[in-house]
């Protein structure tokens, strides 16, 4: 990859004068891997706690100056609602550090950068540790609201003849368990679903998004080749082997991939298993924190972040253009998805009807987009996904030496996230 | 002659007829894409010249031997067709000539059925009426999940019958007892109903925005999976047949006994005399097309269909059911122009009954609504009431649990009246007392802004009475909305002479943005509606008192095609309301209005029997027994009071006729004031606010179909048993005078 650097871009810096630098010291994740396989019998805050603990081991930096910790999750273990405080302890950091847990669907690792972020530039803190875990291994499955009820009700029945009587009202009906929503609460609609209708929408065919998902998962495994995907720290599984590889990296065949069945919208839907990202157990952090302080305590920073919602408007508030950004990093939650947000962005109707504004936004050029693979191929644990684009980023200014990155994503609940960031001077 | 000559010919022109408008095709991968948009009209309907450009089309396109299936589809939005041209129609002058038009439609149909190559209707929109019957036509059915897409036979709501092979494919389709019902009640089937009932094969959700305007992007979509699937079709990948489940088995099985079918025409057939008292002919016609292609063959039942279409399409009940559909779209339009100002919020006064069910059917469309009360207790019953009406609608779904809680957070609850100097309306629906009517407009003016409008649901308390007490009674008008509001349609829209342009305007607007049928009338006591209602109910009364019991005046009045009978009607009312009106618009109106004794209500309010709402009125109400006993203490009212009943006006026939005929000389004086602007208003309020016999069209069709020289007739020896409250008016006179005079053209 040898393209020669931008010469001239719209800004020499994103750095304002008399505001705090926030930048990226570090990111790590622990290896991403289809659920059910080798992180099966664990829960969350394990897997919090190895990216926390790797962040940690990584970076060398004394547990107590961390200010803060957020992260993020999106399906939460009910015994560990704050899962951030329950990894941060079991990671050895100080019970004297506040930890809060957020979520945002698949952008809650983003939403835990932008609370860092926020946190460090008002000064209020001049470290903290951002990141986010999903566990697809085990879900929570509930009894029913009609089994609640009952069970709730038989606690504070006082007499053998009032709990007799609640049993005696116990139906077959009551034992149906409860799985966690697939559908979004207010729509009533699966992601899949809903992606196969953005695609036909945008006219994305099987084909291209057949396409784009073999490049996804054909640049992955030459980054995990190449070596190229340094965030990953090795986990230990108790009475397993280490692991230290993503397991979800598998380029197949357009031939292989035509022949399946869509998922989602049966018999005429374009979204297939092959053109989406799969169930993955995972989590990663960042240590996010103030220029001076990274540089007063010998830190090499990777990346200055400035994180907002959506991309035209990162790169107004910015002073940038699309043309200024040398790697981008867009979240791929669905082959269909990513395409049709590139037609969007290249869409003058789009921009007047849907956006408010007079002219497209432009796509993202493909030399520069998502080169070590994205979601459809490194898999996409939730809320740990965020980071990992972040950190990636940063890591690809570093080795193709460019300026300027861009990472996006999108979640359920028709909400997106966009960050600007910015390499540090090597 | 060109176009003359060219269909004359083999019927398969070398080059697309230039007259061809509404029908054109293209052939993509051995597909004909056959696409439909008629360009001089907002829907597509059936009309001579779409049919004739589809049968040219199709001559083609079989003409075609690269072609191999076809897919008919609309380009027009939300439509893919409304049904035949009810005009078509009504230019007919015989049954033979309307038979002849269906036997066209069923040929038609029937060559697409029996199309060498396989056909697949892409519905998006509309689909009523004769496009159902074409999609059913079709092979194969894709429909879009718009909520457009709307399929119905609704024919028997216009008096007709589903004229183009419906009759004889539904059953087939959908098993005897749902073609039945879905013939009889002519009800709207969803897509995603639509494909669980078996009509159609394949649904497609509707997309969000893309790079183009999504309904043009929906149709293309539609276009592109029915290609899929005719092309499927044709290398017989795709299968028409859909794997039958065990139920549809077992149904099968039974109906495929005579006996048993002879049974599902028999209960059918009661339960449509039961319901229609044998007023309406349609629905039995439709059985009799129905029985005739079942149990004798194709041939016979599309002859039966074509001659009972014929037959249906003269019928008085049909003229006056399409006359009312065609008053009621025509209801459905501002006649008074586009307001200065939308009205973006609106304000409820009282949270009652009433002003609750204004609220619903507000919030209902998203336009912000403040519902004051004086009470907590009162502000909270009617809360209740708009969530109960919203989470009916989701227990159906109608609506998801999530549309409804959005449609809910439009409302706004409150006791005072905060929030009011920005609102553009305000409705008053507080207790019918004019003291108390001019307690709250004088509060209101003190606090909502110049151009807000102050609109009075009153039933029958003048609206220029209540204006008196305005600074602005330009902007005063009356809003009489009727109870269920959310169920039923009409608004009747009240303005004095005071009342600006623009005023009436907004009202309508907002109206209509309710969805509700509208009919704009002047000011009076009792406005039009009410006072119709009044005297029939003073003659409910007087026969009553003359010892018809309530179940008999119930009986008789539901015989003669009111959906409600007079005594449940008293009920429904309530007895407090009916006696308020009655005195009210008695002394406004004098004898006219006399008959019934009034006494005989106040008793029964004193006794408590205040109608349903209290449990006991002219019936006794328990929420176990559905079968509603007679109130024996209100017999001893009736005992009381009661009075002789001449012999010679006292038989069943002129107990209907009295009660008929003093509702129609009211509206007819109503239109000869000019509280009325035109006959079609007048049908309409009457059928739509007080349930006049749809098969009679309203008062005005009624006297055009029975002659007004013979109610005149029988309101003269009427006249001479009881008094002037059954004297003709000037306008029954004229009418009655010359016969070729008619409300309707």
């Amino acid at each position: 990859f040898n393209r020669p650097a931008v010469l001239s871009k719209s800004k020499k810096t994103l750095s304002k004068p008399g505001v705090r630098n926030v930048v990226l010291v570090e990111g790590v994740r622990t290896p991403f891997l289809q659920a059910g396989t080798t992180y099966a019998d664990l829960m969350a805050h394990d897997l919090a706690r190895g990216a926390l603990q790797g962040l940690l081991n990584r970076t060398a930096f004394p547990k107590e100056a961390v200010d803060y910790i957020v992260y993020g999750t999106v399906i939460q273990e009910v015994k560990t609602s704050n899962v951030a405080r329950e990894a941060a302890l079991g990671a050895g950091f100080s019970d004297k550090t506040p930890a809060h847990t957020v979520t945002m669907a698949c952008i809650s690792s983003n939403q835990a950068m932008t609370t860092a972020v926020g946190l460090v530039a008002s000064g209020q803190c001049d470290a903290v540790v951002a990141g986010g875990v999903e566990f697809m291994s085990d879900v929570p499955i509930r009894h029913s609201r009609k089994m609640r009820k009952m069970m709730l009700s038989l606690n504070r029945a006082r007499t053998l003849g009032a709990r007799l009587s609640l049993l005696g009202s116990l139906r077959l009906s009551h034992l149906v368990p409860e799985l966690p929503a697939v559908s979004e609460f207010s729509t009533a609609e699966m992601m899949g679903h809903s992606a196969d209708r953005l695609a036909a929408a945008f006219g994305i065919s099987r084909l291209d998004q057949d396409e784009f998902a073999l490049r996804s998962h054909v640049l992955a495994k030459k980054a995990q080749d190449e070596g190229l995907l340094t965030d990953i720290v090795d986990f230990k599984v108790p009475g397993k082997d280490i692991v230290s590889k993503d397991n979800g990296i598998r380029p197949s065949t357009m031939e292989q991939m035509s022949k399946l069945k869509p998922a989602f919208i049966k018999p005429h839907g374009t979204v297939t298993a092959a053109n989406s990202s799969y169930l993955t157990d995972g989590a990663s952090a960042v240590l996010i924190m103030s220029e001076e302080k990274a540089l007063a305590m010998g830190y090499k920073p990777k990346a200055y972040l400035s994180p907002t919602y959506a991309i035209p408007k990162v790169l107004e508030r910015s002073g940038l253009t699309l043309a200024d950004i040398d790697a981008f990093e867009f979240h791929e939650a669905f082959a269909g998805q990513v395409l049709a947000n590139l037609t969007a962005m290249e869409s003058d109707w789009f921009a007047q009807n849907c956006m408010g504004r007079k002219a497209k936004v432009g796509a993202p050029p493909m030399e520069k987009f998502n080169l070590w693979g994205g979601s459809l191929s490194l898999g996409h644990p939730f809320a740990a996904t965020g980071c990992r684009l972040v950190t990636m980023v940063a890591h690809r200014l570093k080795k193709e030496g460019g300026q300027y990155g861009l990472v996006a994503a999108c979640a359920a609940g028709g909400q997106g996230h966009a960050m600007l960031v910015e390499a540090c001077p090597q | 002659l060109f176009y003359s000559c060219l269909r004359g010919s083999d019927r398969v022109p070398l080059f697309p007829s230039p007259a061809r408008t509404h029908v054109n095709y293209e052939v993509k991968d051995n597909v004909a894409v056959i696409r439909i948009n008629d360009p001089t009209s907002k829907v597509n309907t059936l009309t001579r010249q779409l049919q004739d450009d589809m049968m040219e089309v199709l001559n083609e396109v079989w003409g075609n031997s690269a072609v191999k299936s076809a897919v008919i589809i609309s380009t027009k939005p939300g439509c893919f067709i409304a049904g035949a041209n009810i005009d078509m129609i009504k230019v007919c002058k015989s049954a033979e000539e309307v038979s002849k038009l269906s036997k066209e439609g069923q040929m038609m149909f029937e060559k697409i059925e029996k199309s060498p190559i396989p056909f697949v209707a892409a519905v998006n929109g509309t689909c009523m009426g004769g496009g159902l019957e074409f999609a059913i036509a079709c092979h194969y059915r894709v429909a879009t999940k718009s909520k457009k897409t709307v399929m119905a036979l609704p024919e028997v709501m216009l008096g007709l019958l589903p004229g183009a092979g419906g009759t004889q494919r539904m059953p087939k389709m959908l098993g005897l007892p749902t073609a039945f019902d879905v013939m009889l009640t002519g009800r709207s089937i969803r897509a995603d109903k639509a494909k669980k009932m078996g009509l159609v094969h394949h649904v497609i959700d509707p997309l969000g925005p893309g790079v183009k305007d999504p309904e043009e992007r929906l149709i293309e979509y539609l276009e592109e999976v029915a290609v899929g699937v005719a092309k499927g079709l044709a290398k017989k990948t795709v299968t028409v047949e859909k794997k039958k489940g065990l139920m549809q088995k077992v149904q099968d099985a039974v109906l495929g006994i005579p006996l048993v079918r002879n049974q599902v025409y028999k209960t059918v057939t009661q339960k449509v005399m039961k319901q229609t008292k044998g007023l309406y002919p349609a629905p039995l016609s439709i059985i009799e097309a129905v029985q005739a292609g079942v149990e004798k063959g194709p041939a016979e039942g599309y002859h039966v269909e074509a001659v009972n279409f014929g037959k249906l399409a003269m019928t008085p009940e049909s003229r006056a059911l399409i006359g009312l559909y065609q008053g009621q779209v025509a209801c459905k339009k501002n006649n008074f122009g586009k307001p200065e100002r939308e009205v973006k919020s609106l304000a409820v006064l009282g949270a009652g009954l009433m002003g609750a069910g204004i609220a619903q059917v507000t919030v209902d469309k998203g336009v912000a609504t403040i519902l004051k009360d004086t009470t907590t207790e009162g502000l909270a019953r009617g809360h209740d009431q708009v969530y109960k009406g919203l989470n009916d609608k989701a227990k159906k779904k109608s609506i998801t649990t999530f549309e409804r809680d959005m449609t809910l957070s439009f409302l706004k609850g409150q006791l005072d009246y905060s929030g009011f100097e920005k609102v553009d309306m305000v409705i008053e629906a507080v207790f019918e007392d004019l003291s108390i009517k001019h307690k709250v407009l004088k509060e209101v003016e003190a606090v909502i802004p110049p151009h807000c409008i102050f609109a009075s649901n009153t039933s029958a308390l003048p609206i220029r009475e209540i204006a008196a007490a305005s600074k602005r009674p330009e902007k005063v008008i009356g809003m009489h909305y009727f109870s269920p509001v959310d169920k039923m349609q009409l608004l009747e829209i009240i303005t004095t002479d005071k009342t600006s342009k623009d005023t009436t305007a907004s009202a309508v607007a907002v109206g209509l943005k309710q969805g509700k049928v509208i009919i704009v009338v002047g000011d009076g006591p009792g406005f039009y509606t009410t006072r119709c209602l009044a005297p029939t109910l003073v003659e409910g009364i007087r026969i009553l008192q003359e010892g018809v019991g309530p179940k008999k005046l119930d009986s008789l009045t539901t015989g003669f095609g009111f959906p409600v009978g007079v005594s449940t009607l008293i009920d429904e009312v309530g007895v407090d309301v009916a006696a308020h009106v009655a005195e009210d618009l008695g002394k406004a109106f004098g004898s006219r209005f006399g008959g019934g004794n009034v006494d005989v209500l106040k008793t029964m309010i004193q006794k408590g029997f205040k109608g349903r709402k209290s449990g006991k009125g002219c019936y006794v109400y328990s929420a176990k027994k559905k079968d509603k006993q007679v109130n024996s203490g209100t017999e001893e009212i009736l005992k009381a009071f009661k009075l002789t009943a001449p012999p010679a006006v006292s038989g069943d026939e002129d107990v209907q006729y009295r009660l008929v005929s003093r509702f129609v000389n009211e509206a007819a004086l109503c239109l000869q004031e000019g509280i009325l602007a035109d006959p079609v208003q007048g049908d309409i309020g009457a059928v739509f606010g007080l349930g006049f016999p749809p098969c009679l069209g309203g008062p005005f069709r009624f006297l055009d179909s029975f002659g007004a020289d013979k109610l005149v007739q029988k309101m003269k020896r009427y006249e001479d048993a009881y008094g002037n409250q059954f004297t003709p008016c000037q306008l029954l006179l004229d009418y009655a005078k010359d016969p070729s005079k008619k409300f309707h053209k």
